[in-house]
């Protein structure tokens, strides 16, 4: 989404830019055209002077034509461009759409020019048909079309009907001018009425269809592509290779009359030929010539802006070479090579002499810049003879083909204007030129650095990239400027003309940028869409994947109920039910993966079910609890008593938060230390140390209290301070959010002691995927999204998340959770139902020795649980002590069970405590002595030989694996306490729906006979007294008022009555009798002293639809369970009517 | 000796029933309620469902055969048949019954007796197998599917 939306504005920011930079161009063009046709005049009749020595006076009458009729076709050109310009920026669409009619009128502006001027145009068939300048009469139209007449000066900017019907093939939504014909109707009249011009416009069409072709292949791809696009561009690249040519093209002209300015200048100067014998310091005279004439040149280079010099050369007869040599005190040198297209050094000192030819043309003046080639005799290079010899016989300024300049190596053509003696007439044959000639004037056209120039003026070369190309062999256009683009974007040609050789300019609009970006984003948008397949795919997968696991899990769980089932000892029972536990968590966890699609969608929404937090942080021990052991990790959870029994909120993802933070401190502790789960009212912070809880009070005396060599943790291993884990939180216990007097915020603290985590990755520990660093997942493996995960959820909890970490310390992550306080009542701890015998701890007594304060406490805390009160002593020595102490008072009494913690615990010592409890019993009391309060061993691992050798030597009674929790702690203790029963208490132990069905009264309405008996079978396997009839209609008798049933289960779908309709009976009736009982119609005696009759019904159907849901409650029924039975979900449905009665 | 392979052999015919997809889920869980107190639970409803689907067989036959099919009808003994399939795990046959059905829905009394032929012929396979497990069952002494009731 957001590549498109970048591509986009990508889009919009181009089209835009290229509106501006049409904006600019309008201006533009508008201003250089305008002050053209002001300043053009007298730059024309500059020109018209220039040129009236050299062509005589034959040729004036043709020029003013000429210039008139140029002048006529600048005004039209103009007109018509303001006209097409001020339309088009109306609207693109607008402006397209009225592309034909804004090139109808202005052919029809053009035919009256034509009209006007036909003498004119004849005329200038005939002058133009001589010459060998090129017109081209084209109506030029595409998107942004335009009529232009064009003549050898003006530049051509022409676009060929082909390239338009490809462009209009492209937008089609310009279909309607597809009509070659419709667009250029002058162009048909124009040739129809005027056959002398048909003519004219067959010449130069092939060239420019030709330099076309491979452009237009070029084009298409972008084209298509752009669709929207190119329509700006084209006006853009067009317009700017129009102002180039412009700019290009006067310049050129302007340097064209200049350098026959300089002949005509020059020409005195070469009458010294003749002159100079008769001067007696002809050198002097002559260095003085050549000093002004350098001078001059380079004080009016800025008048030839395209020209990087001007040389000239004098006609030299062989029979006066001795004398010219002697004159200016040099040979005359020949060029390295006459092949003149080859690179060549040139250093006169270095060449040789030139041979002997019947004349010579060298260089005697020279401007600074070009000053390496004076002496040279400009015959000797082929380009340059043939020039020179042109030159002379026409009379006219020639250019060579492109070649590569002298010493500069650029490419360049060089002009050269023959200078003659005497004023010849504009007929004159080229045998009168040849004898007239003194010598030659040349200009050098460096064209590469030139058009560099210029661009850098123009300040557009980042935008448009330029070739000019030499095509007066139109076959094998030559490169002049510009790398040669291989696969162009908008391409557009202009022709350039000077004299007899023909230019053409190429402009690419940044095009290729542009098709770079936009390359790039189909590419993005490829990947995306790559992306969101694959994103599909994941889903899918993970769906599939999480599908697939859940099916052996299920044969797993099975049988792990199953070992359940047979006779256990508490420890084995305890891994069963890790195991099953682990298990069932697993395919939540798979199921918890696929909402974190849920989770990014922004659509997971929270539960607010009450349930038992102390509960669940068991449940997550149990879960991991095999992860720590083996890693010899201790693992602890401890609630503060300040927080409520029962919460209500989301248990699962309460529990997945605290989840994924264990399990994270599990992976990054090794070896030693523990992971401490802690749980306090988030007000409880604020509390003074005084009457802080001590676990949460633990982080402030931390840094000060090291006794002995052990730092008061949970393992006496040093951890960071948990206080600044949550030092960034801005609403941590701040009361006012609590206005509704029944929430609270719980501050939960996750520390281990682990490797921390790194400074520098700190900062983006909560990024999806993002683990510490690369190296994290090679070594510990995951994916990196459980953090992000947490932090989502915590947020959704109203809470924040936050943590303080040293790497070599550990970690301690924090967070801040909103909860609704729940009332006990409504949840029914399970264990006390499924385990009346839970109760027999109450008020009992128990001493924990534990060298940890810490760990001390989240033992206490445990046997609190149970109603169990708990004394600290800190060795084993200090509980002797107490003990003695306690032998007077009622406390050593009922003193039932001493836990000891393994890291105080060795043989001899605990030996003699023994020896110790039991003679202190003894002497103490002597009636109940038979009451030895039991020992318990608490330790992380033991071996099964050292807990055999503990059990059987009376150490210890029982050894109590941690992590603590209330499932092994009731399960221990039972064994302990009911050893003379021992077998009765963990065998088949009847599971919690046999609790809930037991002896419940069950109606079973099924038509079908085999489903009937099977849901008979299953109710009565948990101990429900089933009765089971057949119809609705039995049904609606067995269950009027009075009746005994508890519960109904109701197929839907029956012969006669349906589920539905029978359902709807009841509850009538039901409410008939409820009314009489209430009106006092009826006593409730009659009525089974029952004063309000509901009689929960359970659908049983197949298929398990919303709809059907939905009409199962419409109807009255109370839930549904589907068929076959599942446990789980017959469990669920009938806790809800069975849990509290 | 004998008894441990004969119940393997159990063991292996329910696996390659549920394999094959002649029996599901549903068909354990029946067995996972059998117990000491109702040790004949699963054949004791096998047996039903055979008796009470030879006679629905029957209804749907007499309602194909007979006259202008009446679908409603026929969809509703349909139904109460796949109901006991689907109850007593009996996968392939209700199937067979759900394509049945959607016949039915269709009004389709071609693609309707085309299925029927489909639905018997699973049905006769089932119960010959059945049959021969619950011998074999017999024989092998009382259920192992589970562990507790043994001791």
């Amino acid at each position: 989404m957001t590549c498109s939306a970048g591509a986009g504005v990508f889009l919009k920011l181009s089209r835009l830019f290229v509106k501006i930079r049409r904006w600019v161009l309008v201006r533009m063009s508008l201003n250089c055209k305008l002050s053209g046709l002001n300043g053009r005049l007298p730059n024309c009749s500059k020109l018209k002077k220039a040129k009236e020595p050299l062509h005589g006076p034959n040729s004036v009458r043709k020029w003013r034509r000429e210039l008139l009729f140029f002048f006529c076709l600048l005004v039209s050109v103009v007109l018509g461009s303001i006209g097409f310009l001020l339309s088009f920026n109306h609207g693109t669409l607008w402006g397209k759409e009225k592309a034909p009619n804004s090139c109808e009128e202005k052919a029809q502006i053009l035919l009256q020019h034509f009209n006007l001027s036909k003498n004119q145009l004849h005329a200038l068939t005939s002058l133009l048909s001589e010459s060998d300048q090129m017109t081209s009469l084209q109506c030029t139209k595409e998107l942004g079309s335009k009529v232009q007449l064009s003549d050898g000066i003006t530049c051509a900017l022409s676009v060929t009907c082909s390239e338009m019907q490809q462009l209009h093939k492209q937008h089609r939504w310009v279909a309607d001018n597809d009509e070659p014909r419709d667009q250029c109707p002058v162009q048909d009249e124009t040739i129809s009425r005027k056959p002398s011009l048909s003519m004219l416009d067959d010449s130069p069409v092939p060239f420019i269809s030709q330099s076309r072709v491979y452009s237009i292949s070029a084009n298409n791809q972008i084209c298509e592509k752009n669709i929207l696009q190119s329509g700006a561009l084209v006006d853009c690249v067009k317009e700017h290779c129009e102002s180039f040519c412009t700019i290009i093209k006067d310049q050129f002209n302007v340097s064209m009359n200049h350098v026959h300015a300089l002949a005509i200048l020059v020409s005195p100067f070469t009458m010294g030929n003749i002159l100079l014998p008769l001067i007696s310091d002809v050198n002097s005279v002559f260095s003085m010539i050549t000093e002004n004439i350098c001078a001059y040149t380079e004080r009016t280079a800025f008048e030839r802006p395209l020209t990087s010099g001007v040389a000239y050369a004098l006609k030299v007869p062989h029979s006066e070479r001795e004398l010219f040599e002697k004159q200016h005190g040099w040979t005359i040198k020949k060029m390295e090579t006459e092949d003149q297209t080859l690179v060549q050094d040139c250093i006169p000192e270095k060449l040789d002499p030139a041979p002997i030819h019947d004349e010579y043309a060298p260089v005697i003046f020279s401007q600074e810049t070009v000053s390496h080639i004076v002496s040279i005799d400009m015959m000797s290079g082929k380009e340059d003879r043939e020039n020179i010899l042109r030159a002379r016989a026409t009379g006219k300024g020639v250019l060579t083909s492109p070649f590569k300049l002298l010493k500069s190596n650029h490419l360049g053509v060089v002009l050269t204007f023959a200078v003659y003696n005497t004023d010849l007439p504009l007929d004159a044959m080229p045998e009168q030129r040849i004898e007239a000639t003194v010598g030659y004037l040349g200009a050098s056209y460096d064209v590469p650095s030139l058009v560099e120039k210029l661009l850098h003026q123009l300040a557009c070369k980042q935008m448009i990239v330029v070739n000019v190309y030499d095509t007066t062999n139109a076959s094998a256009p030559i490169n002049m400027y510009g790398d040669e683009v291989t696969d162009t974007g908008l391409l557009q040609t202009s022709n350039l003309d000077f004299g007899d050789h023909n230019g053409s300019m190429r402009c690419i609009a940044a095009i290729n940028r542009i098709a770079k970006v936009e390359e790039a984003c189909r590419i993005m948008t490829k990947l995306k869409v790559r992306a969101e397949a694959a994103d599909v795919a994941k889903t899918q997968f993970l769906a599939t994947v999480s599908h697939e696991i859940r099916t052996p899990m299920n044969g797993v769980l099975g049988m792990l109920q199953m070992l359940m089932d047979t006779d256990l000892d508490p420890n084995q029972l305890d891994y069963a039910q890790t195991a099953h536990a682990s298990g069932k968590d697993l395919i939540a966890l798979i199921n918890e993966v696929l909402d974190q699609a849920k989770i990014e969608s922004g659509r997971l929404e929270l539960e607010a079910v009450p349930f038992d937090l102390r509960a669940v942080l068991d449940n997550v021990l149990s879960l991991l609890s095999g992860k720590s052991n083996k890693k010899g990790i201790e693992l602890a959870v401890y609630v503060s008593n300040q927080v409520p029994e029962v919460v209500i909120g989301d248990p699962g993802r309460f529990r997945q938060i605290i989840t994924n933070l264990v399990g994270n401190s599990i992976k990054f502790t090794n070896d030693k230390g523990h992971i401490f789960i802690s749980v306090h009212l988030a007000d409880e912070v604020r509390g003074t140390p005084v009457i802080m809880d001590q676990v949460l009070g633990q982080g402030l005396s931390l840094a000060h209290d090291m006794s002995d060599g052990t730092y008061k943790t949970l393992s006496g291993i040093p951890v960071v301070d948990r206080w600044k884990s949550w030092k960034s939180f801005k609403k941590l216990g701040s009361t006012i959010s609590m206005e509704e007097s029944d929430m609270i915020k719980l501050l939960v603290t996750v520390e281990d002691t682990g490797v921390g985590i790194p400074l520098e990755a700190q900062n983006r520990i909560f990024t999806p995927f993002m683990q510490a660093d690369s190296s994290t997942s090679r070594t510990y493996g995951g994916t990196g999204i459980g953090l992000s995960i947490s932090e989502r959820l915590v947020h959704l909890m109203g809470g924040e998340i936050g943590f303080v970490s040293e790497p070599g310390t550990g970690s301690t992550f924090s967070f801040t959770g909103v909860f609704r306080k729940g009332e006990t009542s409504s949840l029914d701890s399970k264990w006390q139902q499924c385990d009346p015998s839970v109760s027999e701890f109450q008020g009992l007594r128990a001493l924990v020795i534990d060298k940890s304060n810490i760990r001390a406490e989240v033992t206490r805390y445990h046997l609190q649980r149970l109603g169990i009160t708990a004394d600290i002593a800190f060795s084993l020595k200090l509980a002797r002590s107490y003990l003695s102490s306690a032998c007077k008072t009622s406390l050593s009494t009922n003193l039932s069970m001493v836990l000891i913690d393994k890291d105080v615990w060795d043989k001899e010592t605990c030996l003699s405590f023994h020896q110790f409890l039991k003679d202190h019993r003894q002497n103490s009391s002597t009636e109940i002595s038979i009451n030895l309060p039991k020992i318990f061993l608490l330790t992380t691992s033991i071996s099964p030989r050292e807990r055999f050798e503990i059990k059987s030597a009376g150490f210890a009674d029982n050894v109590l694996i941690k992590p603590l929790r209330l499932g092994v702690l009731i399960a221990c203790l039972q064994d302990a306490f009911a050893s003379g029963k021992k077998g009765q208490v963990s065998r088949k132990k009847p599971s919690t729906l046999g609790i809930l069905l037991r002896q419940k009264r069950i109606l079973v309405v099924d038509d079908n006979v085999v489903n009937r008996r099977v849901a008979e079978g299953a109710l009565s396997k948990y101990g429900a007294i089933v009765t089971c009839v057949e119809s609705g209609k039995a049904a609606l008798a067995m269950l009027k008022p009075p009746h005994s049933f508890d519960a109904c289960f109701m197929d839907l779908q029956m012969p006669e009555m349906d589920g539905f309709e029978a359902t709807r009976q009841i509850r009538c009736m039901e409410s008939k009798v409820n009314k009489e009982i209430v009106s006092g119609d009826a006593s409730i005696e009659m009525f089974g002293n029952k004063a309000h009759w509901h009689t929960p019904i359970l659908a049983m159907t197949a298929d398990v639809i919303q709809a059907t849901n939905e009409e199962c409650m419409k109807c009255g029924m109370d839930d549904y369970v589907s068929k076959p039975f599942e446990e789980e979900q017959l469990y669920s449905a009938v806790a809800h009517f069975f849990e509290s009665g | 000796m004998d008894r441990n392979h004969l119940k393997r052999q159990v063991d292996f015919m329910k696996r390659s029933f549920l394999d094959q997809g002649y029996l599901d889920e549903q068909f354990i869980q029946l067995e996972e309620l059998q117990d000491d107190d109702n040790p004949n639970f699963v054949e004791e409803i096998v047996t039903l469902f055979f008796n009470d689907s030879a006679r629905l067989l029957q209804n749907i036959e007499q309602a194909l055969v007979s006259g202008p099919i009446d679908f409603p009808s026929l969809d509703n003994y349909m139904h109460q048949f796949k109901g006991s399939s689907s109850s007593i795990g009996a996968k392939r046959v209700k199937n067979e019954c759900t394509r049945f059905k959607e016949y039915c829905t269709a009004g389709n009394a071609e693609g309707c007796l085309r299925t029927f032929v489909q639905v018997k012929q699973e049905h006769a396979i089932l119960k010959t197998k059945l049959e021969t497990y619950f011998q074999l069952a017999k024989q092998a002494g009382p259920s192992g599917t589970s562990g507790g009731q043994i001791r």
